[in-house]
């Protein structure tokens, strides 16, 4: 029973995904951004979480999910990463589900390789798959058109 | 083990603060000789390093330590006068001590070193004057040495190693001291003591050598007789004996650890935020109990922001302090006579803005010794004192603190700078014969400027004055330079109290709001209604105003974060009428409504930076931004507003070297939108040299980083690339004629085999979006301000355009396309 993992779902264009509940520090719901002019599309702004000043990346686009409907409120996951606080928009909050590792499987060949390396792979739910996110790469902005990850 | 980890600690720490007053102690003891008291300090900073590094089996440290304190004994005895020599001597012993101290800090040991040589000049200096100072001593000493001995034995200290007998009545004045068994010196060191000894308390303290832990007695004597005689552990001895010594220890100040600090400071920082947020709602409620507390609240929260930031203030004499010992070990290479004179020295600003600014200031002291103040000889014949004089002085005005380098050597010499700087190709000859003296002085700033014409191993090593200027401008200070010919020069800096608050202004644009930090704002202009119509002209599509009879470049904010409009459009318009819909901001320029114009200065140069809004200025806490949005660079930082909000800081630096990157691209103006500017064209400085053939070519100034000549010998081959190690990093070079040259003609990388290896390659070290390479070009001619005015299109790749140049038909490099050129030559060609 010890390698089962505790994963926090959410949905986003009605998949489900997973991150490891450790690395969620909290979710909060949607506030005003203060939107960062220059910034690579990805980043949806900044916002004021309790005197901090947080980084805020819109999940759909950096997974290539079409845009989010406009009169659907998207939740704010707050998420600890190696680059710092960053919270993720998602569409939706789920369970807190604990999965067997054997459940898992790794992201198909066919998936894009920058898709694969957010996406690590699926654990085989009973009705569903959850795709389970990299923390760190989901927190990552890329400049558009390049693979280059940018660095500080 | 720990325990004792935490002691070596403190005594690491205690010793490196002595050490520093160690050296400002010697070099005022150099020149007043008979200061007993500072004689005195001295002694007592020696002799607890001496004392702490035997109880911590610091044997080599305290044997360094050891014979340091006899010869200070000497001294403070009257038996010898500090002389240059002994000066010399003592310093070299403060150095062997600290870097024993580094070692120990880094590794736990003092590490391998012979100190022989050391240990032996310090002997000998002490023997000096034998003649004179030996019989004295010897026989006054038993008196006051046989009590301390009969102390110490009273109390049972069989392998004692060093007594010190010391007035504790303070003025260090008399003072008796046996060394009995000196760990590698002679049995008796020394045995001397003045017959007021005798009626002074004498304390002696004993430590033994081997530092066993075991409990030492100390006795004390008054007069001749034990008073009082209590075991103490050697440690807690040395520890007293220290706060005895240092001239203004005492139990009101206490060690804080500077992220405790800075963890308050963030604290306080929230704090005022939430001071600015509950004001607001105060000042919208008509509650007076309310309104009572916050002001109450707003008081105490300044004063409570003040004192915190008081926390990380340190005074500058803290880095000055090094100074005097700095320039008199540069005097005495240089063979001249330097006195240093400080004002100000308990100025305080923040501490990272102390770490900031130690490195270009201490270039700028070597400079002014090493180059700027004369030999005494010269002095003399120019009637000056021989004695050069270097100043130092701070002060606060208007919330910066100002910094002043002076000395009143040789000046600079306009002429020399002038034409170095033509010569350099810094700027034109035309250009030069413009310049006032003043502007003339600050061409030193410039990349690429030296006048030193042999390099010392003090100067000339490629850490040039570019380099204070750029350190002093990051942490958002400036630098000016004064000069008159013989009379000296005058270096003042400016520099912000602290990073963390800084007061802004903020402004709003696209309906967001932005903080522009004060340091940087010069004055607000607002055009109103018609006057703005007028007010704004276009020059090659770029708006100026006239402030003042100078024409002030402007900058629409909106439009520089969009980051996608085209300078096209706004000359379009005025060719063509309102015809095409202006943007929001352009709006202003029509006269619409009113045009806020925040003239800002970056890097010396002024512009305007056009504006919705302007709000006010405010205290603002400064959070650093995400590492993911750090490339952006139009943004310092951001903060939070009283309304909870999140607001960006501009950085105007950024925002400046972004808006003339854009400015590259105004050469695809259409035709007509050119005609229809008027006036001047709008300049961009460039710098012109030739290719093969004597072809003429430039790149835009923003992009150099550096003009060098390197030997040919020094270009290595790596891969199918030509690298050159250069400042600690490894640099490609491109040839400018072969990345321009058909290269398909050339297989991979043979245009790169023809790099010449023999002479001196002139290269321009240029700076593309943080990477730097090297240009090597056939010669670099001149640095012009010139319009970029295209006169034909590109004919070949990596060249954006021919344009007329000071006569000449130029071509104006792509640098990023160069670049790819450059990158194309790397083993990489085999992409499959």
């Amino acid at each position: 029973m010890n390698n089962a993992r505790q994963f926090c779902t959410f949905y986003l264009n009605h998949l489900l995904f997973g991150v490891e509940s450790q690395k969620i520090q909290e979710v909060v719901t949607y506030r005003e951004l203060r939107p960062v002019p220059l910034a690579p599309p990805v980043v949806s702004g900044l916002m004021n979480l309790r005197g901090q000043v947080v980084l805020v990346l819109e999940l759909r686009r950096q997974l290539e999910l079409p845009e989010r409907p406009p009169e659907m409120t998207p939740i704010c996951l707050v998420v600890r990463a190696a680059g710092g606080t960053v919270c993720l928009l998602a569409d939706e909050v789920g369970n807190v589900v604990e999965v067997e590792e054997a459940t898992f499987e790794p992201s198909p060949e066919t998936l894009s390789p920058r898709l694969r390396s957010v996406i690590l792979g699926v654990h085989k739910l009973e009705h569903q798959l959850m795709h389970v996110l990299d923390t760190d790469q989901a927190c990552e902005v890329r400049v558009a058109g390049q693979a280059e990850v940018v660095e500080a | 083990m720990n325990d004792s980890d935490d002691i070596v600690k403190e005594f690491l720490v205690e010793s490196y603060e002595n050490l520093d007053r160690l050296d400002r102690d010697l070099i005022t003891l150099e020149k007043h000789p008979q200061d007993r008291e500072i004689l005195g300090s001295v002694f007592r900073t020696i002799h607890t390093i001496k004392g702490t590094s035997g109880f911590l089996d610091f044997d080599k440290l305290g044997a360094v330590a050891h014979v340091g304190e006899s010869l200070l004994g000497r001294l403070r005895d009257g038996q010898l006068e500090l002389d240059r020599e002994i000066t010399s001597g003592l310093l070299a012993m403060v150095d062997a001590v600290r870097q024993m101290l580094a070692s120990i800090e880094a590794s736990g040991v003092e590490g391998e070193r012979d100190d022989t040589k050391l240990i032996a000049r310090l002997t000998r200096l002490q023997q000096a004057p034998e003649a004179a100072g030996k019989d004295a001593p010897e026989g006054k000493a038993p008196e006051a040495g046989g009590a301390a001995v009969e102390g110490a034995s009273a109390t049972g200290a069989s392998a004692a190693e060093a007594f010190e007998g010391r007035a504790s009545g303070g003025n260090g004045a008399s003072g008796g001291e046996v060394a009995g068994g000196g760990i590698q010196t002679k049995p008796v060191k020394a045995s001397k003591a003045k017959p007021s000894a005798a009626k002074s308390a004498v304390k002696a303290i004993s430590t033994k050598a081997d530092g066993r832990d075991t409990e030492k007695p100390m006795a004390e004597t008054s007069g001749m007789t034990v008073e009082e005689a209590r075991p103490a552990d050697a440690a807690e001895a040395q520890r007293a004996q220290g706060a005895a010594g240092g001239p203004s220890a005492s139990g009101s100040t206490i060690r804080l650890d500077v992220i405790l600090l800075d963890h308050l400071m963030n604290l306080v920082g929230e704090l005022v935020l939430a001071r600015n947020q509950i004001l607001q709602c105060a000042n919208r409620t008509e509650e007076s109990t309310l309104g009572a507390a916050s002001q109450r609240l707003n008081l105490i929260t300044t004063e409570l922001q003040g004192g915190v930031m008081k926390t990380r203030m340190q005074p500058i004499g803290n880095i000055w302090s090094k100074f005097p010992r700095t320039v008199r070990d540069l005097a005495l290479d240089c063979g001249k006579q330097v006195r240093v004179e400080m004002e100000g020295q308990e100025t305080e600003l923040d501490k990272t803005l102390i770490e900031a600014i130690k490195d270009p200031l201490t270039h700028l002291v070597r400079n002014s010794v090493d180059h700027g103040i004369e030999t005494p000889e010269v002095r003399q014949a120019a009637g000056k004192s021989p004695e050069g004089r270097l100043g130092l002085r701070a002060f606060h005005e208007g919330g910066q603190v100002n910094i002043e380098i002076s000395d009143d050597g040789a000046g600079l010499d306009q002429e020399r700078i002038r034409n170095k700087a033509v010569q350099k190709g810094l700027i034109s000859a035309d250009q030069a014969s413009r310049l006032t003296d003043r502007e003339i002085v600050n061409l030193v700033f410039l990349p690429g400027f030296s006048t030193a014409e042999k390099i010392t191993n003090v100067s000339g090593r490629g850490v040039g004055m570019d380099v204070v200027k750029t350190h002093i401008e990051k942490i958002g200070g400036t630098v000016d330079l004064q000069s008159k010919r013989g009379e000296g020069v005058l270096v003042r800096m400016k520099i912000p109290l602290t990073l963390a608050i800084i007061p802004a202004l903020i402004v709003t644009s696209e309906s967001e709001r932005y903080a522009i930090p004060q340091v940087s704002l010069l004055e607000l202009v607002r055009l109103e209604q018609r006057a703005g119509h007028k007010g704004i002209e276009m020059i090659h599509g770029s708006p100026v105003y006239r402030l003042r009879g100078r024409l002030l470049p402007l900058i629409y904010l909106s439009r520089e974060l969009e980051g996608k409009v085209t300078e096209a459009s706004i000359a379009g318009r005025l060719a063509s009428g309102k015809n095409i819909a202006p943007l929001p901001a352009d709006a202003a320029s029509e006269g619409f409504q009113a045009v806020n114009i925040v003239v800002l200065e970056a890097d010396g140069r002024q512009f305007g930076l056009v504006v919705d809004e302007i709000n006010d200025t405010e205290e603002i806490v400064v959070k650093p931004l995400s590492k993911h949005l750090k490339s952006i660079s139009v943004y310092a930082g951001a903060t939070i507003m009283g309304d909870g909000k999140v607001a960006l800081i501009l950085d105007v630096l950024g925002l400046a070297q972004c808006s003339s990157i854009l400015a590259e691209g105004r050469e695809h103006l259409p035709p007509e939108a050119a005609e229809a500017a008027t006036g001047g064209r709008a300049k961009q400085k460039l710098v012109l040299f030739t290719g093969r053939a004597g072809s003429r070519m430039a790149v835009p100034l923003e992009l150099l980083a550096r003009l060098e000549n390197i030997p040919g010998a020094e270009v290595e081959r790596s891969g199918n690339q030509w690298v050159t190690q250069y400042r600690g990093q490894i640099l490609p070079l491109i040839r400018v004629t072969h990345a321009l040259e058909e290269r398909r003609q050339l297989p991979p990388g043979e245009g790169l085999m023809s790099l010449p290896t023999t002479e001196m390659l002139q290269v321009l070290v240029l700076e593309n979006e943080q990477q730097s390479f090297g240009l090597v070009v056939n010669q670099i001619l001149d640095i012009v301000e010139s319009t970029l005015e295209p006169q034909s299109p590109s004919t070949r790749a990596g060249v954006l355009h021919c344009s007329v140049i000071s006569e000449r038909v130029t071509e104006l490099l792509d640098v990023a396309a160069l670049l790819r050129t450059g990158e194309a030559y790397e083993p990489a060609v085999s992409s499959q």
